[in-house]
């Protein structure tokens, strides 16, 4: 584990975390604890292997952590970067992202992760499976869920013309 | 037509390209004869792209220092690495445990996050700090309840309210003389502030809480409040908090010796 390695994973590892979180700060925390804890477990490292899937699970347990512990979804102030949003094109535009943003809140965390894990990292149910330590079937069915949730939710407010089929 | 109900994974395995060619061809017949399921297939590669539209922005981001200084092996405790913002990354970056200034009481028992480890960073440790820089540091005539020349008397009083020895530390040698200090109402209980003030009358605060409920120690954090910049860190059931209005790099500096002395208590 060099640093040229942890520097290239670092921006995936932070925009996993910021579409789970939602929070940059807090993603950013949960991003350098994860870093601290693959150092202080460096020893479990075994060269050659997949490091993001390393660090990725890492960052899951303490995930996992913090959820047991009820740790609060919080917004801190944090950093001198603190209101540095990406800029979108136009102001219509914003307002559809935001409501990409809020409609991914209103997923279960559990499925959350496992569309972004697809979506952002394009991981294979396989690997997705093996990160999250859960059974393939399970992780399909979590994401199929959550992509139906996605879509009813982002349906249900954008009003717009989209024909809605009725089964 | 097909004879059969394409299942939900069916669609979104195919959706992500995880179809054998067979399958994939069935499900490509069935979607033609199947609007329902097509308008289904397209919405959901919809949200795909929509999601990586949103969230490829942070990509770009120029990487946090707290994140890029972990790129390297943070030094292990108790090493008593010398100075440098380096080094000072490092060893607070891996949650060093830092002696003990101790006692009851603190802001940081703060109720509803109790149960959060997180707590010093998502409760703004920086922010009490900051907040009483800014009300004290000001003030010409009262900055401080017992001033320096009574440093005895200062710590003799601290530790007592704060059920646990606190001194200041001695930050002489980076041109920054001990005004004073002062008991603050923290959350829950009292904390203690020490002022510092510089040749120019440029004024630094140590805040120093106890009670954290953080169930390890934190890395290093620093927080810009306003005008006023923060280094701040838990350990173990001590907060302790750095702010002036001075630079980073500069404010980085003391505390590293800020660090030190406590290192060495």
């Amino acid at each position: 584990m060099d640093s040229r390695a942890i520097l290239a994973e670092l921006p995936r590892l932070r925009r996993y975390a910021r579409a789970m979180l939602g929070d940059r700060a807090a993603a950013d925390d949960l991003v350098q604890d994860t870093l601290e804890r693959a150092w202080s477990r460096i020893s479990q490292w075994r060269a050659g292997s997949d490091l993001r899937a390393w660090l990725f699970g890492i960052m899951h347990n303490l995930r996992v952590d913090q959820l047991r512990r009820g740790a609060l979804a919080t917004s801190s102030l944090d950093e001198d970067e603190a209101g540095n949003v990406p800029v979108r094109a136009t102001q219509s535009d914003l307002l559809e992202v935001m409501d990409l943003e809020s409609a991914l809140r209103q997923l279960p965390e559990e499925q959350r992760q496992i569309l972004l894990l697809v979506a952002l990292e394009e991981m294979s149910y396989a690997d997705i499976a093996a990160l999250l330590d859960i059974p393939v079937g399970t992780v399909m069915s979590r994401l199929s869920r959550g992509r139906e949730r996605l879509r009813a939710v982002m349906d249900g407010r954008q009003q717009t013309a989209n024909l809605r089929v009725v089964r | 037509m097909t004879s059969h109900p394409m299942s939900d994974e069916e669609l979104n395995a195919y959706v992500d390209d995880a179809l054998t060619p067979e399958r994939r061809a069935a499900v490509d017949d069935h979607l033609a004869s199947h609007p329902a399921d097509a308008e289904r297939v397209a919405a959901y590669r919809a949200q795909t792209q929509a999601l990586k539209a949103l969230f490829q922005p942070v990509l770009d981001e120029a990487l946090p220092d707290r994140l890029q200084a972990l790129s390297v092996q943070p030094i292990k405790p108790p090493s008593g690495r010398g100075g440098g913002l380096g080094g000072l990354w490092q060893r607070l970056a891996a949650g060093v445990m830092i002696a003990a200034l101790g006692g009851a009481g603190g802001w940081l028992a703060h109720g509803q996050y109790l149960q959060g480890e997180r707590m010093a960073r998502a409760v703004p440790l920086s922010h009490q700090a900051a907040v009483a820089h800014v009300v004290y540091s000001p003030d010409v005539r009262r900055p401080v309840e017992i001033a320096a020349d009574q440093e005895e008397a200062l710590v003799k009083w601290l530790t007592k309210r704060l059920g646990a020895p606190v001194s200041p530390p001695k930050l002489g040698a980076l041109g920054y003389e001990l005004v004073g200090g002062r008991l603050l109402p923290g959350n829950s209980g009292p904390v203690a502030q020490f002022m510092y003030q510089d040749a120019s009358g440029q004024r630094m605060t140590l805040y120093v809480t106890t009670e954290s409920t953080e169930k390890r120690d934190t890395g290093f954090r620093f927080a810009r409040e306003g005008l006023v910049n923060v280094f701040y860190w838990v350990d173990g059931k001590f907060g302790y908090a750095l702010s002036a209005g001075i630079d980073k790099g500069e404010l980085a500096k003391v505390a590293t010796a800020v660090y030190d002395q406590l290192d060495q208590k």
